[in-house]
């Protein structure tokens, strides 16, 4: 490569909401029912129907906005969006074009090269669309309406990103911030959050930028990272055989690993924007928005610089703890419980997260109460139950989230304090292992370990760890 | 006794009398529709059997005393583009020749609940697109009074169907003059009223921001009655408007002293047929003389109307009809290959030529680069006529013209020249614009013996004054039967 390129990369992210109802009409939003059982004559596109706007979407629309430092639109309007498909059933779609609900705002982001500020250029509301079920056996395809009209907002960034590390951190920074608010869960493999990647590369220095193309509905954030290195390549290829990049939109095919071209410009269909009649312009009072400013609820950052603050902890454990919001909630509420916010790390970074991985789930699924986990906190401070047990227990809370009192005494897992059955046992072991004594008393202090091991192993676990080791120590 | 020379109410209280039955008039009217159908063509759709079933049980709760409103076991018809449940609903189309709706129009539901008894759909002209009830896919609706003549449109059907008598009242809708033009052309009366105040919810849309359902009758009182049942603050329409003031029968009241009528300068102009004129201002000095202060003004920008509409309902209903395409619902075209050549074929066949020539002149109109030309600058436009009409009405209560500048043409005449056709909709289209109520009562016979229109017009939620107005000049002419109605 003679010159040097530089890539430029805008996203346009597309979050389902979490609202319970549609956007314009009272059908259920809920995710894997049978086909067409979520519809009703507004979501279907019959004659004569008529959308009303469901002020949750608004509000979660104006939470994120907040979030992301936009400005909010206090006057905004829905526009149609005209495009025949048969997943579109008004062969409409409503969405926001001309006064978008909010604009102009901007996000922090870090990567190894430290941190950068993206511009956000709008987010506006609009509806999902059907699914096409195509029939593998006839020559037919089947529509389902289920998503028709399911809330979305659609955030779109400035082109102020150089890689596909910056747009990582972003996707994932914009996924913390709505996952806090509780706006969407921003699942990619539901399809809860999909990006489109608008990239474009241009000589280094280049005041201009170059021609773009748009890769559409890329499943995870991996196949975006490869999907991005493959266009920026292939632009790159063109540009340097003296070529032009055709600006068109491109399907990226992540096991082929390459992108086709879809359509280009000159076939972009016109789609004959204008303000939607049926519905009213939205009309936000400085009370409504305020009311929403108040209600944020903390987000990382914030969280984050907080627990290192209040709960004393190390950098390493808030960021991981923040780094789910799942985590962040059974922390805070555990620590309310035991008041031992470093334990309660401990037990969330090590524990929880192995047996996360052995069950291959995420931390959004963690489903066991703090209460529990308190009580293991509390049961190891005091000694009831030692370490060794307290794992054992934890694992069957993680599981089943087992009543940990009532579980430790129908085992009987229980500390033994007892020093008579503690001696008894410990002479016993001296007795049977009269070589390792031996290596004790001539110098190796290792050979204790082994004694304390085979004390607790006749002790089925049970035994005070602290209690062997003084009573060993003695009796040698 | 001929129950169809009765107005509604008449009818009505003969029903809570107990002189006739529900199920008499529902079948007096079947007979007339039967008689006179061949004639007119005014119903798409007549449900006789589900109507007798539904006088049955209106008759028996207006015997036990639970439907006492005005309208109880009164058949009436409604226009083919508002939804009506289990019953075919083509908006006079072909693309909608097998829809039969899940839902009731909120309009025709809350006639329902005033036991009002739905007797069949009316003709139209297809998606109301048209001023003479011509482009119907289920052929043309007939004049009442001259069956040579045209009916008006869109809501032909429905005016015919009055005119005849056979029925007494029906449902119109009016985007552009739709309701008005018709009754105008059919000798009876028909009200618009302001954009809000009638649920949208159900009527299948021609121009969304345009549209209101309203009421064709015999008479004033007929129209302020139906319209206070069928008006409603309803969620399901976004655009509807809450209202404390829809008693418009309160407004029945023979008293014009001191109400200022402004009459536009622009609307006597050139293209106004000398005999409509001359009936227009003599129902003018009739209100003048009832105590009324009369004068012209001028409007202005009336000369811009026409086009500013023509752009938004058409930009509206290019969109609006982009639903029709054969996948879920009405018709589908035989042979395709592939969804586009469906969608083509479908649209291609299923569509009339009027309907195709607005939407095309829709989606140029909002095309990228000619939206801010044509569309953005009909808004503006649209915005202007409404100043326009404000700076009026701080000056008048009502403002009284023409509903058309002719009386109803010969069948075949306007289709030929459409230009010419919109061109009939100048005084009209602009009350539609600024979103405002008016009123199309009868106000004399031309010289061929055809009904000539009187058009009253209210600012904004002032449905009582112009119902007061036209009330009391009704007092002073009796009202005409058409000579279908007299067979």
């Amino acid at each position: 490569m003679s010159k040097e390129y530089e890539t430029v990369i805008g996203l346009e992210v597309h979050v389902e909401l979490a609202t319970k109802t549609k956007i314009f009409c009272s059908c259920s939003t809920a995710f894997g029912s049978a086909p067409n059982t979520h519809t009703c004559p507004v979501c279907t596109g019959m004659p004569g129907s008529l959308p009303v706007l469901n002020k949750k979407v608004v509000e979660y629309a104006m939470a994120v906005g907040v979030a992301t430092n936009c400005q909010i639109n206090q006057y905004s309007k829905f526009d149609r969006k005209n495009y025949f498909y048969p997943d579109n059933p008004q062969n409409y779609q409503i969405s926001q074009l001309y006064l978008p609900i909010c604009h102009d705002g901007i996000i922090e982001i870090e990567t190894d090269m430290g941190s950068k500020t993206i511009g956000i250029h709008e987010i506006h509301m609009e509806e999902d669309a059907g699914k096409l079920v195509h029939d593998d056996w006839e020559e037919v395809s089947l529509v389902d309406y289920n998503r028709s009209g399911v809330p979305l907002i659609e955030i779109v960034s400035e082109p102020d990103m150089r890689s596909a590390e910056e747009v990582i951190a972003y996707l994932d920074k914009l996924r913390m911030i709505i996952q806090y608010l509780g706006a969407s869960d921003c699942k990619m493999q539901e399809g809860s959050m999909r990006a489109d990647v608008n990239l474009s590369v241009r000589e280094k220095g280049a005041a201009e930028f170059g021609t773009r193309t748009e890769m559409k509905n890329i499943g995870s954030f991996k196949a975006i990272a490869r999907a991005i290195e493959a266009e920026t390549a292939r632009q790159i290829d063109l540009l340097e055989s003296g070529e032009k990049v055709v600006q068109e939109t491109r399907r990226w095919n992540d096991e082929e690993g390459y992108s086709y071209a879809m359509r280009s410009k000159e076939d972009a269909q016109d789609y004959r924007y204008f303000p939607e009649p049926d519905l009213v312009p939205i009309v936000i009072s400085d009370e409504w928005l305020q009311e929403i400013r108040d209600k944020q609820p903390e987000l990382r950052d914030e969280k984050m610089k907080r627990y290192m603050e209040e709960f004393d902890l190390p950098e390493y454990d808030a960021k991981i703890l923040t780094s789910v919001k799942k985590l962040a909630d059974l922390f805070e509420q555990t620590t309310a419980l035991c008041e031992k916010p470093k334990k309660v790390s401990n037990w969330l970074m090590g524990e929880t997260m192995r047996l996360l991985k052995e069950h291959e789930m995420d931390a959004e699924e963690l489903s066991f109460s703090p209460s529990n986990l308190a009580k293991i906190i509390a049961f190891t401070e005091d000694g009831t139950i030692n370490g060794t047990v307290a794992k054992e227990v934890f694992e069957q809370v993680f599981t089943e989230d087992i009543d940990v009192a009532k579980y430790v005494e129908e085992h009987g897992l229980k500390t033994v304090n007892d020093e008579g059955a503690l001696r008894e046992t410990v002479a016993k072991v001296i007795a049977d292992n009269p070589k390792s004594v031996e290596d004790y008393r001539n110098g190796k202090e290792k050979a204790i370990g082994f004694l304390v091991g085979q004390t607790m192993k006749a002790m089925k676990g049970k035994a005070n760890p602290g209690m062997v080791n003084q009573i060993l120590k003695e009796m040698l | 006794m001929n129950l169809l020379s009765l107005t509604a109410v008449e009818l009505g209280k003969k029903i809570k009398a107990g002189e006739v039955t529900a199920e008499e008039a529902v079948k007096a009217s079947l007979a007339a529709i039967e008689g006179k159908e061949p004639q007119i063509n005014g119903f798409v759709t007549v449900d006789g059997e589900h109507a007798l079933e539904r006088a049955a049980e209106v008759q028996k709760q207006i015997e036990e005393g639970t439907l006492a409103g005005p309208l109880a076991g009164v058949p009436l018809a409604v226009k083919d583009n508002l939804c009506t449940k289990g019953v075919l609903t083509t908006c006079s189309s072909k693309i909608l020749n097998n829809f039969v709706p899940t839902y009731t129009a909120e309009a025709v539901q809350n006639l329902e609940k005033a036991g009002a008894i739905v007797i069949g759909k009316t003709n139209m002209d297809e998606f109301a697109m048209g001023s003479t009830t011509e482009t119907s896919a289920y052929g043309v609706t007939r004049n009442p009074w001259n069956t040579g003549h045209v009916p008006g449109g869109s809501s032909g059907g429905s005016c015919a169907a009055v005119a005849a008598e056979e029925v007494s009242c029906a449902l119109g809708s009016d985007t552009g003059g739709s309701i008005r033009q018709p009754s105008s052309f059919c000798g009876v009366t028909g009200i618009k009223p302001t954009y809000g105040t009638v649920s949208r919810y159900g009527l299948i849309a021609y121009g969304s921001s345009l549209d209101q359902i309203g009421p064709v009758a015999k008479d004033v009182t007929d129209c302020a009655t139906v319209l206070e049942i069928i008006s409603s603050h309803d969620k399901k329409d976004s655009t509807s408007v809450k209202r404390e003031d829809t008693d418009f029968t309160t407004a029945l009241v023979d008293d014009v002293k001191g109400l200022k009528i402004g009459i536009p300068r622009d609307y006597l102009g050139s293209g106004l047929d000398a005999e409509v004129k001359e009936a227009v201002l003599n129902a003018s000095r009739v209100l003048e003389e009832k105590g009324a202060m009369v004068e012209e003004f001028d409007l202005s920008l009336v000369e811009y109307a026409i086009s500013a509409y023509y752009v938004i309902a058409a930009a509206e209903a290019s969109s609006n009809l982009e639903r029709f395409d054969g996948v879920k619902y009405g018709y589908r075209a035989k042979d395709y290959e592939g969804l586009h050549d469906m969608y083509k074929k479908s649209r291609s066949q299923g569509f009339g030529a009027e309907v195709k020539r607005r939407i095309m002149l829709g989606s140029f109109v909002l095309s990228s680069g000619y939206y801010d030309a044509y569309y953005l600058k009909a808004l503006r436009t649209k915005a202007l006529i409404k100043q326009a009409f404000d700076k009026a009405f701080a000056r008048y209560d009502v403002i009284l013209g023409p509903v058309a500048p002719t009386t109803a043409p010969k069948l075949g005449e306007s289709l030929c020249d459409p230009l010419k056709m919109y061109l009939g909709d100048i005084y009209t289209v602009s009350v539609n614009l600024a979103g405002l109520p008016g009123i199309s009562l009868p106000c004399g016979l031309d010289s061929q013996g055809l009904p000539i229109g009187l058009q009253l017009i209210g600012d904004c939620f002032q449905e009582k004054k112009i119902i007061r107005a036209a009330f009391a000049y009704e007092q002073t002419r009796p009202y005409h039967h058409s000579p279908l109605a007299e067979q």
